[in-house]
């Protein structure tokens, strides 16, 4: 019987039991609809993610000192003397003070985080201003009132209009607004728009605590950097004599490390979707024996005109895999639409592989098949006389 | 050619064993036209079941071509089926989604004919029983003697040597049915062997030869003299 045949019989059921069929179809659909959605969502988180990591430069190494209680410390003459001593392994460094802060223009204020850094931050952060000018030296020496803030701070604020003079009142003391970060995310609150860069002289003082457990530094070149690490570690080793005093991270680590955890929670989420398609074949499963029950008088004239076991057991299977393939793709429909409705009116980043459609598709036959071959291989086995005779 | 030889059938019904056919032998020749007669449980649906290979004998052997059907896997049974013959039942057994046209074709799908060829045979085969007009109509859409008409068509599809009629007038006014029994009687004259299952002794006298089982056994084996 040639396959054509069992397709046209199959498309004949699947319309003449439009509800059932459809009803049949809703769990393989949920399933590849839900495992598509899933994986554009987790490829566009993980891809903001990366590129806002890349945004800040690959080429950065993070030393986190959290030493409280140490008598040893690990100021900025030791971290200066240090990149000056090894000026093929490190081309600069910023010091990274974190303050929580109220900022204030009249009326209108934000809570959000001020950095304290040095001149060289924009360099090594490859900062990109709209407007302005970076902190300066001077203003580093000078403990100058003075701030770089991101484009959100500049909306919010200043509603986008920020003049040389403008003032921004941090902490209830007056700052002088010198340059205006260009937009790097979407200027929401939380992002990376949502910034504001003083001298970090200024911000130990605003923490009322001189101790500087960050630091950026920037390494010579992208393959310098293991050698940059290993040096920087070794140092560190010499000054805290424990090796849980600090921290060093790089870049390219950290988007390493972000990538395993999201590729591991989208497979779980996958994992979770996959048990809707397993439910899905069930129900497939479950609709083929009853439809084998329902046709057993057809199954036995099919036989008694000479169709042999495996002609009935393909039109069975090819049934099962048609229903489950119909199913896979209105779910593949439905879940790039949803994931572009997810895209356009939610603003989240969504990335649709081809590699998922096809593997939902490829999943959703084979399911058909697995859970048809039970059934079909029952219709088969029927035996003509007791099949004709069957009411 | 049907060589039965010794057929036994029984089924065991918990202690006890029924005898559907209890040591039957007969010969068919080729082109005959044989009613077999019975009341119900006389066991001619067993003996139809048999010689149809849908079924095997408990013991006894059975030749149909002077092939050996009791030794045949399923797959070669259903074979035989397709080649070799045509059933007519009296429920006309039609797949009840399928088109009249398709009815037909059924048989040639089994035997693997291109699409083409299958059309083009069904639809001769249902100009030849007069009911071509309705190629495209569902059985639903069909009178009882029209649904018969197309399963005759279905049957003889496949061209086989063999026609097995059960009860083939069962469901069918006296108009239709005669005419029903004209047309294997026509059949007949073409040249296929038919073997006619009833119970209705005015039925089965339009054969040319009768055979009587009651209890699973041949009671009675006669020519039909006055057949014109």
């Amino acid at each position: 019987m040639d396959i054509m045949q069992s397709f046209r019989m199959t498309m004949k059921s699947l319309q003449a039991n439009k509800m059932r069929s459809f009803l049949t179809m809703l769990g393989i659909i949920i399933g590849v609809a839900s495992v598509i959605v899933l994986t554009s969502l987790m490829n566009g988180l993980s891809k903001d993610i990366t590129s806002s990591l890349q945004s800040a430069g690959t080429n950065t190494i993070t030393v986190n000192i959290p030493a409280r209680g140490s008598t040893r410390t690990f100021g900025v003459s030791d971290m200066e003397k240090f990149v000056a001593e090894t000026p093929d392994l490190f081309k600069s460094f910023s010091p990274s003070v974190g303050v929580q802060i109220t900022a204030k223009n009249g009326t209108d204020s934000v809570d959000t985080s001020a950095t304290g850094v040095n001149e060289n931050y924009d360099e090594i952060q490859k900062t990109e201003l709209s407007a302005g000018r970076f902190i300066q030296y001077v203003d580093v020496a000078r403990l100058q009132k003075v701030c770089v803030i991101g484009s959100y701070i500049a909306d919010k604020l200043f509603g986008g209009n920020v003049y040389a003079d403008s003032a921004l009142i941090i902490n209830g003391s007056s700052y002088t607004v010198i340059g205006v970060l260009k937009e790097i995310s979407d200027s929401t609150a939380s992002s990376t728009d949502d910034i504001v860069y003083i001298p970090y002289t200024t911000a130990t003082r605003l923490a009322g605590n001189a101790f500087i457990g960050t630091w950026t530094l920037e390494a010579a070149s992208v393959d310098k950097i293991e050698k940059a690490m290993t040096a920087i570690n070794s140092k560190l080793y010499t000054v805290f004599n424990d090796e849980d005093a600090y921290r060093v991270f790089s870049m390219s680590q950290m988007i390493k490390m972000m990538e395993e955890v999201t590729g591991s929670i989208s497979l779980v989420l996958v994992g979770i979707a996959g048990i809707s398609l397993l439910v899905g074949g069930i129900g497939i499963m479950n609709i083929m024996l009853v439809s084998v029950t329902e046709r057993t008088r057809e199954i036995g004239i099919r036989k008694a005109l000479g169709a042999k076991r495996r002609d009935i057991m393909s039109q069975f299977i090819i049934e099962a895999a048609v229903t489950s393939a119909t199913g896979g793709v209105t779910g593949i429909i439905v879940g790039i639409a949803l994931s572009l409705l997810a895209s356009s009116a939610m603003k989240m980043t969504t990335v649709q592989s081809p590699n998922s459609v096809l593997l939902a598709f490829g999943v959703s036959v084979a399911i058909g098949m697995v859970f048809g071959y039970f059934p079909a291989g029952k219709a088969a086995k029927l035996n003509p006389i007791d099949a004709l005779r069957y009411e | 050619m049907i060589q039965l030889k010794d057929i036994y059938k029984i089924y065991p019904m918990g202690d006890d064993a029924v005898h559907a056919l209890d040591g039957v032998s007969l010969e068919i020749n080729e082109k005959e036209f044989v009613a077999i007669i019975g009341q119900s449980g006389s066991g001619k649906s067993t003996f139809m079941n048999i010689i149809g290979c849908m079924d095997v004998p408990t013991s006894g052997s059975y030749l149909l071509d002077g092939q050996d059907v009791s030794e045949m896997t399923d797959d070669e049974q259903a074979y035989i089926r397709n080649k070799t013959l045509g059933f007519i039942f009296q429920h006309y057994n039609l797949i009840t989604k399928l088109t009249a046209l398709e009815n037909v074709e059924l048989p040639l799908v089994y035997r693997g004919l291109r699409e083409r060829e299958r059309r083009a045979i069904a639809m001769r085969v249902l100009e030849k029983v007069g009911i071509a007009e309705k190629a495209q109509n569902l059985p639903s859409q069909l009178s009882g003697g029209q649904q018969q008409r197309v399963s005759i068509a279905r049957a003889l599809a496949g061209d086989p040597s063999i026609i097995l009629a059960d009860e083939p007038t069962g469901a069918l006014d006296s108009r239709t049915g005669r005419e029903v029994l004209d047309f294997l009687q026509q059949l007949n004259a073409e040249g296929k062997m038919v073997v006619l299952i009833t119970h209705d002794m005015g039925v089965a006298e339009k054969a040319k030869r009768i055979v009587s089982l009651s209890d699973g056994k041949i009671i009675g084996d006669k020519e039909v003299t006055q057949w014109i």
